[in-house]
């Protein structure tokens, strides 16, 4: 609506600036520019336009009211397997898509509506509430302090030392037994960071085909991944044991590998290590054959694992521990024991 | 017999005689052919080895070396089987266009025939994986949860758990899956191709491959039913949150700032 159609005796009277327009002197440096001139909004000074804002709020508020009805019904209506095609999206699932879509139109117009109330039919006049000063009256500190001086002599507390200081024992001692209950978080985790399920004579299993792996299935610039024997997916305990004793399998050529004791634990070139990172315990298994390096996907550790699994880039702080295997009468691969050193993150006591 | 003295002399006789030989010639042929059909089998195939040869002498031997045994600028070929040179020149990696941290993905320049036959060549240097048939990574029989498991185990870690690719050290990356061929990702996993480990059939059997393939497929095909839509590439957390922080965040600035911005006034005109 444009300023014509306003009655021109609604309209405001010219005004000046309200508000104290004060002279700067040698008290107050700074001139106190007060607020600006009011000026009224169309709404204001004409009852159409304030009704036309009106309808707009409650047209908004019924949006939002449909919206909800609208969610209910998608909810209720839509098949939650139903895919559609929506331009610039692509194939989406229908009951997703209705549902975000009706619960944000929902949301998003009671805010509209309550914006366009606020700015157009609420009041906009500027008010100054001025600030009163913290300090509390000198009378009324004055009391305070005599107040506390005679409690203070009253409970004769600097007097009576031996109250005193059984009080301060007990005071301290209090908190002491919500420590203790900190014990009942759980049991202590004893020696189970530092061991795995593997141990001297378990097969390395394929986690693949679910097979025992032979030197042979091995290849250079292959990975497998493998789990001790006997240890299966619908186990109860699964997730505890594999999340220690899963293992990454490579085979680099002989010559290609430069620390002894990783040579010496390996078979034939057939390296084993813990997929467990030692920074905070991520899952790595990012690892690019040419090169021989493992990178975590975490925090960007990355391991040499021709050279040991040191690290070479990146907070790891220790090598991947090595699983040192051989070949059993069958001839396939197995552990020759426990790895010598905890998997996975340092932790307090790791040393 | 008599008879046939008497005809022999008719005008005929001749062309009976003709047409007898031949058909015998023919048969005895036919008797004693199969020798010779796989001989031209035989043929056919050193034909393209023959070719193959030539196009690896114009268009590879300057790095992989005359005999593809390698050189410092290549590795060697010699043992890769035809399924390596059917993945690197069919997806358009080799011939390479300069050194770098990794060869891409790039225009095919050979025709198929031409790769077959550069193929052949290089498998005759030693054997390898052969290329996979259209029984080996086609969606019959495949299990597609399997796949999912298999492919959750093996391959998200580098390539993202719908295969959108990821970043990997020094500005190597895994590449995108999206709309890769199936018999180039089973010819991938077979073969290993640059930094990328392979998963021979001994420990990633060809079921296994089917399925992973499938899953693939499913989850990252054409007709793929993106649950929310609008996945902002599929990357995860980084850029949703990024998402989030400039554009949503974004948004919510822009609407506080206009919500307590002066509203229109009326004006004498």
């Amino acid at each position: 609506m444009s300023s014509q159609d306003i009655p021109e005796e609604n309209l405001p009277a010219e005004q000046d600036a309200h508000g104290a327009v004060g002279v700067a002197d040698e008290k107050n440096p700074f001139a106190d520019p007060g607020l600006p001139p009011h000026e009224h909004r169309v709404q204001d000074i004409d009852e159409r336009a304030a009704r036309r804002s009106e309808r707009t709020v409650a047209m908004l508020f019924t949006v939002s009211m449909l919206s909800t009805i609208g969610f209910i019904a998608s909810y209720v209506g839509i098949p939650h397997d139903k895919s559609i095609y929506v331009f610039p999206i692509g194939h989406i699932n229908a009951l997703n898509f209705a549902l975000g879509l009706t619960l944000g139109l929902a949301l998003f117009a009671i805010g509209a509506g309550a914006v366009h109330w606020a700015r157009t039919l609420m009041s906009d006049e500027e008010i100054a509430d001025e600030r009163h000063p913290i300090e509390a009256s000198p009378e009324v500190r004055a009391k305070v302090h005599a107040d506390f001086k005679q409690g203070a002599k009253e409970s004769a507390l600097g007097r009576r030392k031996l109250i005193r200081n059984t009080m301060f024992g007990a005071l301290a001692l209090f908190p002491l037994s919500g420590v203790m209950l900190l014990r009942d978080l759980g049991p202590l985790p004893g020696t189970k960071l530092r061991h795995t399920m593997w141990r001297k004579g378990l097969q390395l299993v394929n986690m693949n085909t679910n097979e025992p792996l032979r030197p042979s299935d091995v290849q250079v610039g292959s990975l497998t991944f493998a789990k001790p024997e006997g240890l299966e997916e619908h186990d109860e305990e699964f997730q505890t044991e594999i999340a220690k004793a899963a293992l990454m399998i490579v085979r680099i050529q002989p010559d290609n590998i430069k620390d002894k004791r990783e040579l010496e634990w390996s078979y034939e070139g057939i390296v084993a290590y813990s997929k467990i990172c030692t920074h905070v315990g991520c899952p790595i298994s990012l690892y690019e054959q040419q090169t021989h390096h493992v990178l975590c996907p975490c925090h960007q550790s990355t391991f040499d694992l021709s050279d040991g699994a040191r690290v070479i880039f990146g907070p790891a702080g220790h090598a991947l521990p090595q699983l040192r295997i051989g070949v059993n009468d069958q001839g396939y691969l197995e552990a020759l024991g426990d790895f010598e050193e905890p998997v996975g993150p340092a932790f307090w006591e790791r040393g | 017999m008599k008879k046939l003295s008497a005809r022999r002399r008719h005008p005929l006789a001749a062309l009976v005689v003709l047409l007898l030989a031949l058909a015998c010639t023919g048969g005895l042929y036919a008797v004693f052919a199969p020798a010779d059909k796989a001989k031209a089998d035989e043929t056919a195939q050193s034909l393209a080895i023959d070719e193959g040869k030539k196009l690896f002498a114009v268009g590879c031997a300057s790095c992989h070396g005359t005999g593809g045994q390698g050189s410092s600028d290549g590795p060697s070929l010699v043992g890769v089987g035809a399924a390596a040179v059917d993945f690197q020149v069919g997806t358009g990696r080799m011939p390479a266009q300069q050194p770098g941290a990794q060869v891409p993905r790039k225009k095919v320049i050979y025709t198929q025939a031409e790769i077959d036959q550069l193929a052949a060549y290089i498998s005759s240097l030693g054997a390898g994986p052969n290329i996979p048939t259209e029984a080996q990574y086609g969606p019959d029989g495949a299990d597609i949860a399997k796949g999912g498991e298999l492919f959750r185990d093996n391959c998200t870690q580098c390539h993202n758990f719908t295969g959108k690719g990821g970043a990997l050290t020094h500005g190597k990356f895994a590449p995108s899956l999206e709309g890769v061929d199936p018999k180039h990702i089973y010819e991938a996993m077979q073969t290993g191709p640059q930094n990328m480990p392979s998963f021979p059939d001994t420990t990633l059997s060809e079921q296994n491959k089917k399925d992973i393939i499938a899953y693939l497929n499913a989850v990252n095909g054409d007709d793929t039913v993106s649950p929310g839509g609008l996945e902002l590439g599929g990357l995860g957390p980084v850029s949703e949150g990024l998402f989030a922080w400039i554009f949503g965040l974004g948004a919510l600035i822009a609407v506080a700032v206009w919500v307590a911005a002066r509203t229109a006034k009326a004006k004498k005109s």
